[in-house]
């Protein structure tokens, strides 16, 4: 597997969710994505894009162009914020410090083939997604 | 502000969801709408989306929140028009939308506003 192209966008307030859509399904339409995976994919990126900027106070996207044996979109969230104390709780569903439904992460995660998430108190949170063709 | 238009017609009113849904956005048509439910005394709400290309939670908590508030005004709300691939992304994102009753497209929302309950059962009817 190779990484054919690489691009960073910032997350900084809330219209930027609505420029990460954007430019996820531009990517995955690029990349040949049927229109469910593409709707799949850009609905976890606003989710996440949500969370960095809401939770986290902001950071960036890196979307990653995929090919090889298999073509594919990685995108990396990364955030500098408070991080997240539990994350098996913070993933479940209904869970929620905020006043959102509580489904980011967890509907995140059943939208892609893989999901990580790595949280450090008081360093940040990065939340890794990848979707195969 | 950019704002989505609210259009009143007879007892209902309806709103096209045409722009790429920002969260405040939504927040703005959430409150426009509850308002004009209550200046209008309208008896049903129809939204099309078959322009959004995504529902996200934030989007489908609008959807439902605006479901809830024109309930509790004495409104029914209609959602219709809601694109296939949305439609599966929502499941398995996991959305409920409770309190909120779908249509596929505007004749079948407005027989559902105006009868409560639709009168196409076979094939789909044009947009």
């Amino acid at each position: 597997m190779t990484i054919a192209a690489t691009e960073v966008v910032a997350l900084t307030n809330e219209p930027d969710i609505v420029a990460v859509r954007r430019r996820v399904r531009e990517v995955a339409q690029k990349l040949g994505f049927s229109l469910v995976d593409q709707t799949k994919l850009v609905t976890a990126a606003s989710e996440l894009a949500r969370n960095n900027i809401i939770y986290g106070g902001g950071g960036a996207l890196q979307i990653e162009e995929l090919n090889g044996a298999r073509t594919g979109i990685r995108l990396k969230f990364e955030d500098k914020g408070p991080g997240i104390p539990d994350i098996d709780l913070a993933m479940r569903d209904g869970f929620t410090t905020g006043s959102g439904l509580g489904l980011g992460l967890g509907g995140a995660k059943r939208l892609v083939h893989e999901f990580d998430i790595v949280s450090k108190s008081g360093e940040g949170t990065k939340v890794t997604i990848t979707r195969w063709k | 502000m950019e704002k989505i238009p609210i259009l009143r017609m007879g007892d209902y009113l309806l709103v096209t969801i045409q722009v790429d849904m920002h969260d405040r956005l939504a927040l703005t048509l959430q409150d426009d709408l509850t308002r004009a439910i209550n200046e209008t005394s309208a008896k049903g709400v129809l939204i099309d989306i078959s322009s959004l290309e995504m529902v996200d939670s934030f989007i489908g908590r609008m959807l439902a929140n605006i479901a809830a508030m024109s309930r509790v005004l004495d409104a029914r709300t209609v959602v219709v028009g809601m694109q296939p691939a949305v439609a599966i992304t929502l499941v398995e994102l996991g959305l409920p939308l409770p309190g909120i009753r779908t249509a596929l497209n505007v004749d079948a929302g407005m027989e559902l506003l105006r009868n409560g309950k639709s009168n196409f059962k076979f094939g789909r009817p044009s947009r």
